[in-house]
């Protein structure tokens, strides 16, 4: 039995399964604090059903798997951000909605929101826009779930692999660093 | 029967409860959806989503108790399962059903959610705190109609045995239903605050208490906590076709009244809003009460 499992060609078809179940099965948190939090609502209820594309809200960070980033961040909302990604549970994936996440969008020159959402957190998937409509937010959940079938959405391996430097990325912006560890 | 031949058909038993139960509860999804004029997922969605909360890899550490948590609840829903006869006449489906099994389910029914409230409070979430009052509260609410409609029937048939009465009803090509009307109407209408669907749902209530009791748990103990709900629920639904709608006799017709019966609570739950935890109490205290407490009487005269 112990040679089954720890057989190259099994843990293969072991891992094809869970990434399979993985990617039918995206319970999502969504962070609405920017303006795109306002494309969620019309993707999850009658006109655009994600949940028929086996998309869904979840409750608390520690039963969902997605973290939907809608639109800017402040730096005060930074903070919650990260320890809401490190409360999930792994695998998890990160969305950026919007140009915001990207380069700023429009806020490019603000001086309290930040430019690039991966400089603090992975990101597995960008949607640009401003903001995007539904129909490019259900692709760039197609994305998400075509890179978890080839088992390429490895962001929080990423963010554990170099906790340092995103640490260190984070703490530049918020000063009050009074933060559990990780995942508590 | 040997041994092995028992704990095999325990375990089949379980086996089929829980798919039909994921299916039932994928079914719900797919009905709300068109009730809410959407598509809906497949029905075939809540075998996914266990599947991908097993596959999980990490998990939290609050501490011992709130490890033991949904093993509690699971292994309660497995024990009131297998004292539920499944079939009429069988050697097999009938798994551990005894002489007083009807007691011994009152009190099954209510430590799965008992042993889970002690776990709950370790992971020191507020919102789980609340939910578990709410939630014990609403237990106090509904399993009062509820016992008092099964000590009218246990009354009236003085027996304590699930497997007599669907005998008597098998027997008699009638349902307790038709014969103990008040008692049957009481318990019909406390099915909905049992599976605490809407209007019953202010314990997990995912828009206000961030889905209450289950807050804090994720992954693997997650997919552990709807394996368990969907042997509860089916577990439930065959208790109460035992009593009432006839038993069954073999798997077919158990699914058939099963499904029958559950499209119930869906289907107001469909279109319900949610009640404040006062009203659920008081809801469940007034017509069922009053029903249950007339067939006690009609029982014992």
């Amino acid at each position: 039995m112990n040679y089954v499992l720890n057989d190259r060609e099994s843990s293969k078809i072991i891992e094809f399964i869970k990434n399979f179940a993985r990617k039918n099965s995206l319970w999502i948190a969504a962070y609405g604090t920017g303006c795109g939090a306002i494309e969620i609502p019309p993707t999850m209820t009658s006109r655009y059903d994600a949940e028929r594309l086996s998309i869904r809200g979840a409750a608390t960070p520690r039963q969902a798997d997605v973290l939907l980033i809608t639109g800017y961040l402040a730096v005060k909302t930074l903070k919650r951000v990260i320890r809401t990604y490190e409360q999930m549970q792994d695998p998890k994936y990160v969305i950026g909605f919007g140009s915001c996440t990207i380069n700023g969008g429009m806020y490019w020159d603000s001086y309290n929101t930040i430019k690039q959402l991966g400089l603090y957190i992975p990101v597995d998937v960008y949607i640009n826009g401003c903001m995007p409509r539904p129909e490019a937010v259900i692709a760039g959940f197609a994305k998400l779930q075509e890179m978890i079938g080839k088992g390429e959405a490895n962001g929080w391996k990423h963010y554990k692999e170099n906790l340092e430097w995103y640490r260190q990325n984070q703490q530049r912006l918020i000063k009050n660093w009074k933060m559990p560890d990780f995942n508590w | 029967m040997t041994f092995w031949q028992i704990l095999g058909i325990a375990l089949l038993t379980i086996l089929i409860a829980f798919i039909t139960g994921l299916f039932y509860m994928g079914i719900r999804r797919k009905v709300i959806a068109r009730v809410q004029n959407r598509y809906g997922p497949p029905v075939y969605q809540n075998f996914l989503d266990v599947m991908k909360l097993w596959s999980k890899d990490s998990n939290i550490h609050h501490g011992i108790m709130q490890h033991l948590a949904p093993l509690w609840m699971i292994s309660m829903s497995i024990a009131t399962l297998l004292f539920v006869p499944i079939a009429y006449k069988s050697h097999f489906w009938t798994n551990f059903t005894f002489n007083g099994d009807l007691i011994l389910l009152l009190y099954l029914m209510v430590f799965g959610s008992l042993g889970f409230a002690l776990g709950v409070g370790q992971t020191g979430n507020p919102n789980s705190a609340i939910g578990v009052s709410r939630g014990l509260t609403q237990l106090v609410g509904y399993e009062l109609p509820w016992v008092i409609a099964l000590i009218a029937v246990m009354i009236q048939y003085k027996t304590t045995s699930l497997t007599d009465l669907v005998a008597f009803q098998q027997q008699h090509h009638t349902w307790i239903a038709f014969q103990q009307p008040f008692a049957f109407l009481a318990a019909f209408l406390l099915i909905p605050a049992m599976f605490h669907y809407s209007p019953y749902d202010v314990i997990v209530a995912p828009a206000e208490l961030a889905s209450g009791p289950i807050s804090e748990f994720g992954g693997k103990y997650l997919g552990l906590m709807m394996s368990s709900s969907s042997i509860f629920m089916f577990a439930k639904l065959a208790l109460f076709v035992d009593i009432f709608l006839g038993g069954a006799q073999n798997w077919l017709w158990m699914i058939i009244k099963t499904l029958t019966l559950y499209m119930w609570p869906v289907l107001w739950s469909a279109i319900s809003p949610r009640y404040r935890t006062e009203q659920s109490i008081w809801s469940v205290w007034k017509w069922p009460l009053i029903l249950s407490v007339l067939g006690l009487i009609i029982a014992s005269v």
